[in-house]
């Protein structure tokens, strides 16, 4: 019941993007189209729910244990990369389909603020293992729902007229803040 | 301005004004979005970005001729990292309320797109002076512009400034200025006036996530991570 309920919470009450603001960049750079949306949504939900039970093992079994859990920063990021790199060529060896699909969007993950964002939240929370790996998937599921629904947004806007200073970024960031507000509406469900 | 390229007064004045990390580059939004719901936290997050930037900077362009190309990105990353663990550190130290407020963000300028574009753009391949100067001033260009969005949402979503209050006793504070909202629609409406300003000059915005598919933090045309062809990251302009 307790997962089910931080599973919520990290999905939609504290949207990683929206209250969060976390992964801003890919969330504005590659909602443009629905197709796209979806390739990094996926990508993005391998990586990160493998990357919280990678940490979360390296934390637990390896930094404390060795005293340094000042270290967790180099650590994460260098797992993350690592992680991305080995996942890609995992893939394209044995899953050649998976590989299409999220090729073009695993290199790009490396550095999104969410990974290890979630990462170190997960330490900041005392988050088990299996908790912090829930975490991990539900964050990633609630950063896909919110990009595919912006996605959607924008291709609509396309055929709308929009002054010449909003054109591009400033109308999308307008767009999102209509969006914040209507997620808070969540915070009911607590 | 005509300025001698690369010396340490251009350097400032291109991170300042000319090619403000926030404003005409666009990068580094998390941090921009997350960390302004005050006057003091934005000056906390900017001071300290631009010690690691100015720093990091300086030591990638003095290691700049020992680092292979091919593994550069990760060698940024760890310098970049070590930085962030020290300030890390010392703002726990001396300043822990300051600390307590940034929270999660202090280790995540690990991962500031500006930081790391820098390094990639500048630092590995100009000298160990106009480098740091290259850091310094777009520390402070992003420093300024933080500040710019934290006092606008701190003055209208809370009635103070720097936690003093500047409004008339009769001021109703819009709160949702301060909440996630308002974070968005702010920053919104800075980059539109500055269009607006650019568009006035004939010049538009240097690089705009929504129009470049390659969009991710670092992961900018800058950094190289899409093999400089946008394109093949998904670009909305394909199909």
């Amino acid at each position: 019941m307790e997962l089910i309920m931080i599973a919520i919470t990290a999905s939609l009450i504290n949207n990683v993007v929206l209250s969060q603001f976390l992964g801003i960049c890919a969330f504005l750079g590659v909602s443009g189209k629905a197709k796209t949306s979806n390739g990094m949504g996926m990508a993005l939900t391998f990586v990160l729910t493998l990357s919280s039970l990678v940490c979360g093992i390296l934390y637990k079994f390896i930094l404390v244990p060795l005293n340094v859990p000042y270290l967790k920063t180099i650590v994460f990021i260098l797992v993350v990369a690592a992680l991305v790199q080995f996942v890609e060529m995992f893939l394209k060896k044995f899953a050649k389909s998976l590989y299409d699909a999220l090729g073009i969007y695993l290199p790009l993950i490396t550095t999104n603020c969410a990974v290890l964002g979630v990462a170190l939240l997960n330490v900041q929370n005392e988050y088990s293992i299996l908790t912090g790996t829930i975490y991990g998937l539900a964050t990633a599921l609630g950063f896909w729902f919110a990009m595919l629904i912006l996605a959607f947004i924008r291709e609509k806007m396309e055929y709308n007229e929009i002054p010449a200073a909003f054109k591009g970024f400033p109308i999308v960031m307008v767009t999102a803040a209509l969006m914040s507000i209507a997620f808070t509406g969540f915070s009911a469900l607590k | 301005m005509s300025l001698r390229k690369d010396s340490p007064a251009e350097r400032l004045w291109n991170g300042i004004y000319t090619e403000n990390p926030v404003f005409c580059l666009v990068l580094g939004m998390c941090p921009t979005l997350a960390t302004t719901t005050s006057a003091m936290n934005a000056i906390g997050m900017g001071l300290s970005t631009t010690v690691i930037l100015a720093l990091s900077n300086l030591i990638i362009s003095l290691l700049r001729n020992v680092i292979p190309n091919r593994v550069r990105i990760p060698s940024y990353i760890v310098v970049i990292a070590s930085f962030v663990t020290i300030c890390d550190f010392l703002m726990q130290g001396y300043t822990p309320a300051l600390y307590e407020s940034l929270g999660i963000y202090i280790p995540l300028i690990v991962v500031n797109c500006i930081i790391m574009g820098r390094a990639e753009a500048y630092a590995g391949k100009k000298g160990p002076v106009s480098s740091l100067f290259d850091g310094i001033g777009m520390g402070i260009g992003f420093t300024i512009a933080i500040l710019f969005i934290a006092s606008v949402r701190e003055i209208i979503g809370a009635g103070t400034w720097f936690g003093m209050k500047v409004t008339t006793a009769g001021y109703v504070p819009v709160n949702i200025f301060v909440l996630a909202p308002g974070a968005f629609l702010v920053l919104a409406f800075f980059v539109a006036i500055m269009n607006k300003l650019h568009i006035g000059a004939g010049r538009r915005t240097g690089w705009d996530p929504t129009e470049n598919g390659c969009g991710d933090c670092m992961a900018c045309s800058k950094c190289g991570v899409c093999g400089g062809k946008p394109e093949a990251a998904g670009n909305g302009k394909e199909a």
